[in-house]
């Protein structure tokens, strides 16, 4: 079986400045893999290249086998990074979730009852029933990503990618989007993330790719979070805090402040 | 009642007013995509471009509609073609562009001065002078424009508010871009004999930006703001009648006064939907999302201590 995700040697770049040459990678169907990163080391360009939005100097990207700009239904699932969404445009949670089927067959702008019954399964299924008919923005964090899952999975994709979906957001919505995902992953999608949360991904993914204009690591994040492949990823000193099974990563030097008060 | 048919029987009057009423409708729906596109500029820019086709078609003895048409087109194409690179931005490509067409046309003016006179009308607008060809133009406009965005109503919709996703999920937004691009000229080349070069934008953003006050949903808002488009086309057209004033700038502003028209509406009915919403518990203030479920209230001090830990201010709903 071909793996669903395979880079061979990409060559890619983004405003004239090379983001990563000769990129090998490979992501197996049924994978939950999380990429991390710093800022603007290419997180969001590699996704693009696993999207097929991106131009590709030389190399080869497949999905299921198949390269990626021949394949006309690509059966992805993307949820692009929230901060970009426009909050005050006119749709309701439902409008945003119906988009995932706006590339069928159906051209009357009306919904069909078969539709608008997926839309209300699925928001069930996520716990966004309630909040269907509200606007996007009198919405909480929580129940924006999950509107933006819905979209992304109401066409039933085989492969998920979100690009930072634990950013800009508390701690406990954090928790449920990896969860939730957890559990889609649980029964058989590929799902692909980017992060900038460190220890969310060393408590909740399985499997993670440590990026900086290149792979520098990949891994379980037990195996590879030590302090040689972070500080070499983030060019900054890390220290990894290790209790049982957690992973606590931390800059290694705190700011100290002078208290004469 | 008679007082209000009297311009109804003359001719100019009624072709006026027809012209009027179908440029409002297509203003209205093909506004709506440039205010939520964020391109209000696109349209100005675009009038002034096609004011400079229309000029060199004259000279040439072309067709207004033709030579309007063309260097309108060309600047879309241009405008869109200059905006992939990332270095210029729309704004500034729109300003080159339209501008450079624009003063090519007055350029030619000047050598030839006996065009002042006719085209004063494409520059302000001469609804009293629109022939049964213009009403033939006008009319197949603003069919098949309807027709186009019915027919394309999702996947417009989509690329309009995320462009980016709607590529990765397959949606063609390049051939979409040009599509509207296309339908935004021939809106703007016939809507210029309504209310003119100078104020095409207010003619495209006003009756979408009054929809936009009065609805938080996409499909509403569409359906608004051609409705207010053709209210604003007609009552422009019996107010510049009555009062006497030039057609477009009477349009234009009548639309203006339904837009802020709007605006206060939109923040009365905030504030009623706010204050329905608050109410105390004791020493507590707090609000309910208007669908929400109430809770008891037993406003005895000390009597909702459970209320308390429940306590929110969530937004209230205002989708209309």
């Amino acid at each position: 079986m071909s793996p669903a995700i395979q880079l061979t040697d990409v060559t890619t770049s983004y405003e004239n400045n090379v983001v990563f040459t000769r990129l090998s990678l490979q992501i197996e169907s049924g994978q939950f893999v999380g990429i991390v990163g710093p800022t603007g080391c290419g997180k969001t360009t590699l996704l693009k290249t696993i999207l097929g939005a991106q131009t590709v100097f030389c190399g080869q990207v497949l999905l299921n086998g198949r390269p990626v700009e021949s394949v006309s239904n690509k059966k992805i699932g993307y949820i692009p990074q929230l901060e970009s969404v426009d909050w005050s445009f006119p749709v309701t949670v439902e409008d945003v979730i119906m988009m995932g089927l706006y590339t069928g067959r159906r051209f009357l702008p009306w919904q069909s009852k078969e539709e608008r019954e997926r839309v209300k399964d699925l928001a069930e299924k996520l716990g966004i029933y309630s909040c269907l008919r509200q606007h996007i923005s009198h919405t909480s964090g929580g129940q924006r990503q999950r509107a933006f899952l819905a979209r992304a999975l109401i066409s039933d994709p085989k492969l998920l990618v979100l690009d930072e979906p634990t950013s800009g957001v508390d701690i406990k919505t954090q928790h449920e989007v990896l969860h939730l995902l957890g559990d889609i992953n649980s029964q058989g999608m590929t799902i692909i993330l980017t992060t900038h949360d460190l220890n969310a991904v060393a408590s909740h993914l399985p499997w993670v790719i440590c990026f900086n204009n290149g792979i520098v690591a990949e891994g379980r994040p037990r195996d590879i979070f030590t302090n040689d492949i972070l500080t070499k990823t983030y060019g900054s000193d890390i220290i990894i805090i290790k209790h049982g099974d957690y992973h606590l990563i931390a800059n290694s030097t705190p700011l100290k402040f002078n208290h004469n008060t | 009642m008679q007082f209000f048919l009297e311009p109804l029987h003359y001719e100019f009057f009624r072709h006026g007013l027809i012209a009027a009423v179908l440029v409002g409708a297509l203003c209205g729906l093909v506004g709506v995509h440039v205010v939520l596109r964020g391109m209000s500029y696109v349209g100005h820019g675009l009038s002034h471009a096609a004011f400079g086709g229309a000029v060199i078609g004259f000279v040439l003895n072309f067709n207004f509609y033709i030579g309007a048409g063309i260097m309108g087109l060309f600047a879309a194409l241009l405008i869109n073609q200059l905006t992939k690179n990332r270095k210029i931005k729309s704004d500034a490509a729109i300003g080159i562009v339209t501008t450079a067409i624009f003063a090519l046309g007055v350029a030619v003016i000047s050598q030839q001065r006996n065009l002042n006179k006719s085209l004063e009308a494409a520059l302000f607008g001469n609804i009293l002078g629109i022939t049964d060809s213009d009403l033939m133009i006008i009319g197949l406009v603003t069919a098949a424009t309807i027709i186009i965005m019915f027919l394309s109503y999702r996947p417009l919709l989509f690329a309009t508010f995320d462009q980016e996703t709607a590529q990765v999920f397959g949606i063609k937004t390049e051939a979409l871009q040009l599509l509207f691009a296309l339908i935004l000229t021939l809106s703007v080349i016939v809507a210029i004999n309504i209310v003119g070069v100078t104020m095409i934008a207010a003619a495209l953003i006003m009756p979408a930006m009054t929809a936009r006050m009065l609805t938080d949903r996409f499909g509403l808002m569409q359906l608004y703001s051609v409705i207010i488009g053709v209210m604003i086309g007609a009552g422009g057209m019996f107010l510049s009648y009555f009062f006497n004033i030039a057609s477009g700038a009477t349009i234009v502003l009548f639309g203006a006064a339904i837009f802020c028209f709007s605006v206060m509406v939109r923040h009365v009915r905030e504030r009623i939907a706010l204050q329905a919403n608050f109410h105390r518990h004791g020493n507590l203030i707090h609000s309910h999302p208007l669908n929400s479920e109430r809770h008891n209230h037993d406003h005895t001090i000390g009597a909702n201590e459970d209320v308390k830990k429940r306590a929110h201010t969530d937004p209230p709903d205002t989708n209309r």
